[in-house]
């Protein structure tokens, strides 16, 4: 049932990883009633994940986590935002619950997924993905004494070898879609800015000893019941690894679904917004990775000037837009490293399943010309995922795009579908007309 | 807080640790969460509730997204829901 007061937010704020916290803690420093609603357990978004008995894993992460519990922010946890009833209320479903928040402004911090890339194999129970097997251990699977290939493209790749060898796992190789002349060139870039080559430091030593192969990827996964082996892909010759797990994300896509649904336009796939981070929905800001992938630095940043401009502080939001600018730069040069390269698009065979929810194989998909059609034909993207998983593959694999989002944005409990308010306009009105 | 909690996965007991979600126990026990439309097995793919390959009967609920459970001391999951 409904249980929340309808007293609105000043500002709300949808997704508590750092962009989210970085954006309710400035708005709310300023004596603004703000909350922020999250589906996790804790806030901190994936990045700043943690076992309950880890401490936090950066200075920076527990400086925002201070800051936000002294700030007086509302945080909602465990619960997913799935519709918009009407213009400034959105619905959320917890476990139990279902909450009706009303807003005066929004912000939008949805965060990026993991791309998918369909090969023989990849539905395998332990085929995972990269972030994927991270948020795994990090949510209690016991990883020690098991060997984990990690695969894919992208700074992640790393992170998460780094990780999991902490735990005690055993990476007989990290493969890198990219190449090496892109690596170097990124490598070569983020020499210039001291907060990175302190990160790549640090990343080193925890990758110490792990082979690792640029120009290489994944070409099967191999098993009955479960993974049992990988065959990669390296400079034109293949070879098989013995593995428990395969950790395999192909770089990360916005989690732009709400931003669309609400109305907001987007642009090459990305949330539009000025230079106050507000969308082309007046009341609307977002920030972080849905405006472009441009990891913590760059999602602090935007968090804090959609907070500060969300308040009408746009003059102190101005005083953030150099160091914006700065780790945009960031984000243009993880685009051009962590493309995708057009060998990866031959990757699935004709009975290689690309709709994991409704088990759409590659040769039912080649078919057809677009998303929809393929939507109407197949059921590909009309399951429970909604296409949040098939959906980025194909746009590479055939250059779909996504058409409309409707709601629920997420699918949702039939008891709080019913529970929606009745539409303003009485049904005898609507139907004044027949009598 | 103990440092293990034991819940059910389809009817034998599993000891996971405090903390861990249900999806994680499913994986400790060696079960794959659901059957898929045309029979394969699936396990967990992302681990952020965004994927639904988790999804299981959690204390009755069916389609859970296990990912997104803490376990509780006594729960009882159901793969194949």
């Amino acid at each position: 049932m409904i249980s929340d007061s309808r007293e609105p937010f000043d500002v709300l704020v949808v997704g508590g990883g750092p962009a989210g916290i970085a954006a309710a803690v400035r708005a709310a420093e300023t004596g603004a009633r703000v909350g922020i609603v999250d589906e996790n357990f804790a806030p901190g978004g994936q990045i700043w994940r943690s076992r309950p008995s880890e401490q936090e894993h950066t200075k920076e992460a527990s400086k925002w986590r201070t800051r936000l519990n002294a700030s007086g922010v509302t945080v909602l946890c465990g619960k997913r935002v799935f519709h918009q009833p009407q213009p400034g209320v959105l619905l959320a479903e917890g476990l139990d619950d279902l909450r009706e928040l009303s807003y005066r402004t929004l912000i939008l911090a949805t965060g990026a997924r993991e791309r998918f890339l369909p090969f023989p194999g990849w539905t395998l129970p332990n085929v995972t993905g990269a972030g994927g097997l991270q948020a795994m251990v990090k949510s209690g699977l016991p990883i020690r004494g098991k060997r984990v290939v990690v695969a894919g493209t992208g700074p992640l790749l790393l992170a998460v070898a780094a990780y999991l060898r902490k735990q005690g796992a055993e990476i007989p190789l990290i493969c890198e879609q990219a190449s090496w002349s892109r690596l170097t060139r990124f490598g070569r870039f983020l020499m210039q800015h001291p907060q990175k080559i302190a990160q790549g430091l640090l990343l080193k030593k925890g990758l110490r000893g792990i082979p690792f192969e640029a120009n290489s990827w994944p070409v099967a996964a191999h098993g009955e019941t479960h993974l049992e082996a990988v065959t990669i892909s390296h400079g034109g010759q293949c070879g098989a690894i013995k593995c428990d797990y395969l950790a395999c994300g192909f770089h990360l896509v916005p989690n732009t679904e709400l931003a669309v649904l609400l109305g907001c336009r987007t642009a090459g796939g990305y949330v539009q917004v000025n230079e106050f981070q507000q969308t082309t929905m007046e009341s609307i800001f977002c920030a972080g990775e849905p405006t472009g992938i441009g990891g913590v630095e760059l999602a602090l940043t935007e968090g804090q000037i959609a907070g500060l401009a969300a308040v009408d502080r746009n003059s102190e939001a101005r005083t953030l837009f150099r160091a914006r600018e700065k780790h945009r730069r960031f984000a243009r040069m993880l685009d051009e490293t962590f493309c995708l390269r057009p060998e990866l698009k031959s990757l699935a065979s004709p009975q290689t399943l690309v709709c994991r929810c409704e088990d759409v194989p590659y040769s039912r998909l080649q078919e057809h010309t677009s998303w929809r059609a393929a939507k109407l034909h197949t059921r590909c993207g009309m399951g429970p995922c909604q296409g949040r998983i098939c959906g980025p593959a194909t746009q590479f694999l055939f250059k779909w795009s996504p058409d409309s989002v409707r709601p629920p944005v997420f699918p949702a409990r039939v008891e709080n579908l019913a529970a929606l308010p009745v539409p303003e306009q009485p049904i005898a009105e609507v139907t004044g007309g027949l009598q | 807080m103990p440092d293990e909690v034991v819940v059910t996965v389809n009817g034998s007991q599993v000891a996971v640790p405090a903390g861990a979600t249900v999806a994680v126990a499913m994986m400790m026990a060696g079960k794959p969460c659901r059957t898929s439309v045309t029979g394969e097995p699936r396990g967990p793919l992302c681990g952020m509730g965004i994927c639904f390959e988790c999804r299981a009967m959690v204390n009755g609920v069916p389609h859970s997204r296990s990912c997104q459970i803490l376990c509780e001391s006594g729960m009882d999951v159901k793969t194949n829901d």
